[in-house]
């Protein structure tokens, strides 16, 4: 091994170096950069990828790029001014969010519905209840009682974390000390997928959203209990990062982006999106209509 | 176990197929982190040096420290050079927040502590001694000096190759610098986080086994210039 070899080789390291920084900077080409923070659960149907291909085809200038996160990293990106617009699944934060001036405006586009999914055994006896507040209450009772009914929790600051809490706050229970911390209550601190096996694993009942659990059914037991009403709506908005607050994001493009999420052809490839991947669709477009309350 | 299996059948799969996605993710993943050892090596390497050669005052702290840094957690100095590079932070006008070259920075931080403390570990085994000697013989002090570490190399390369595996192997950064952007900063161990998370074990074995194939690679060639 003589010095002739360390120094091709030295070469050769530079040259993937340099190759690495040419393409880093996309061969030198001209095209703005759409910043996209968003919930990990959107993202992981899939849906974003397609509505990305679609809009990438009309504005050729324009690359987007999705962050996704979880909801409340998402937001605080898009504070920070490192993502120019968050779509998000959080209607109390996105208005806190507005009303502390970093979005301009709220666009709601899309709705599906949370999932209350549990053991096929159903130990607190909650099949057949059409109210997720009612059923959030027998899980709280059954749960003190019979040590084998349990619940889910993402306890991660997610959309989907945040409506949990919202029902169980519509139970009228106090979550510090009738809920967090009891024997049944189990908070996982991870993502959706990651809870639902856990839940699998422990045979416990959570809240899911119906994208991941349909992506997860045929790898775990769990069914479906309750899929609609008013306290399991899921409505995705759009707001773009308001450039008077925040120095250097890229507006026009943000709203170029909702414009096409709110257009006629995004709503449609919204609303068939899933067949494929799940077998059924997984989203409502609003097209244009405010959302279901 | 038969995820590892089937997960063992799938690398093999993705490798002969030449898989776009993975290819791109592979290259990617080479492209950081050879960036951040060979350029973590160029800076870590001449202080290493100083700091073993010269006395000064706290030195002895100073090597503490740095070797208490061997145990930063990846994610820490992810969140570190995060609110460096944000947009509402010192450097934010950089632009480097989600991008390779933000990775690149933030895994050169990361294995400094790593390069440093080691290339001083190995210099100070070879000894004083040969200083004196050195210049006994009528070198001066910085002939000296590079015969001593000359004579370490082949401790000094261990630390690149320590720190070439720290790079390639870590989470925390790239996940918080690149943001795990489809097409554009995805590597290889922030997909097998992410594929992990949606459930699918297979490729994310399959994609470890890649990992540790192109570590493979890349050590017989430092091993190589180790050897010498």
């Amino acid at each position: 091994m003589n010095n002739k070899l360390i120094a091709a080789i030295i070469v050769i390291i530079i040259g993937l170096i340099a190759i690495g920084a040419y393409t880093v900077n996309g061969g030198f080409q001209e095209k703005q950069i759409l910043r996209v923070s968003t919930t990990t659960s959107l993202e992981d149907t899939g849906l974003l990828d397609t509505l990305e291909t679609a809009f990438e085809k009309e504005h050729s200038n324009i690359d987007v790029q999705f962050i996704s996160a979880g909801t409340g990293i998402a937001i605080k990106y898009a504070e920070k001014g490192d993502a120019d617009m968050v779509i998000v699944h959080d209607k109390k934060k996105e208005k806190e969010f507005i009303d502390q001036g970093y979005g301009t405006k709220r666009y709601p586009f899309a709705y599906n519905y949370f999932y209350i999914v549990g053991p096929k055994n159903d130990p607190a006896n909650i099949k057949g209840m059409n109210n997720a507040t009612q059923v959030f209450e027998k899980i709280i009772q059954a749960g003190q009682i019979n040590s084998s009914v349990k619940f889910a929790s993402r306890g991660d600051s997610s959309g989907t974390n945040s409506r949990e809490l919202k029902i169980w706050n519509n139970t009228g229970a106090n979550y510090n000390s009738s809920i967090n911390g009891s024997s049944w209550y189990i908070e996982t601190g991870k993502g959706m997928g990651d809870t639902l096996t856990i839940a699998n694993e422990k045979s416990a009942y959570t809240l899911s959203d119906s994208g991941t659990y349909l992506a997860f059914k045929g790898n775990i037991t769990l069914v479906p209990y309750l899929t609609t009403g008013k306290d399991l709506l899921n409505v995705y908005s759009a707001i773009a990062v308001n450039p008077d607050k925040i120095n250097g994001v890229n507006y026009n493009a943000s709203m170029e982006f909702v414009d096409f999420l709110l257009s006629t052809e995004g709503q449609q490839l919204i609303g068939n999106y899933g067949k494929e991947k799940y077998g059924q669709t997984l989203f409502t477009p609003l097209y244009g209509k405010s959302e279901p309350s | 176990m038969n995820e590892i299996f089937n997960g063992i059948l799938q690398a093999i799969n993705l490798i002969l197929t030449l898989n776009p996605e993975v290819v791109e993710i592979t290259t990617r993943t080479l492209f950081i982190s050879l960036s951040a050892t060979f350029i973590g090596a160029i800076i870590s390497i001449p202080i290493g040096g100083l700091i073993n050669f010269k006395k000064f005052r706290g030195k002895r702290s100073l090597i503490n420290l740095i070797q208490t840094l061997y145990s930063l957690p990846t994610v820490l100095v992810g969140l570190f050079v995060f609110l460096l590079l944000s947009q509402s932070g010192i450097f934010g006008d950089l632009r480097l927040l989600f991008t390779p070259t933000g990775m690149i920075i933030g895994q050169i931080i990361l294995i400094m502590p790593i390069l440093i403390g080691f290339t001083i570990t190995a210099l100070k085994s070879v000894g004083n001694d040969i200083i004196d000697l050195s210049i006994s013989m009528g070198a001066s002090e910085f002939q000296a000096i590079y015969t001593i570490m000359r004579e370490a190399k082949y401790a000094i390369m261990a630390a690149v190759i320590l720190g070439f595996g720290r790079a390639i192997s870590e989470v925390g950064v790239a996940i918080m610098i690149g943001g795990n952007i489809r097409g554009f900063t995805r590597v290889i161990t922030t997909t097998i986080s992410l594929e992990t998370s949606k459930g699918n074990l297979e490729i994310s074995i399959a994609l470890g086994i890649i990992l540790l194939g192109i570590a493979l690679i890349i050590n017989l060639l430092l091993n190589q210039i180790q050897e010498h």
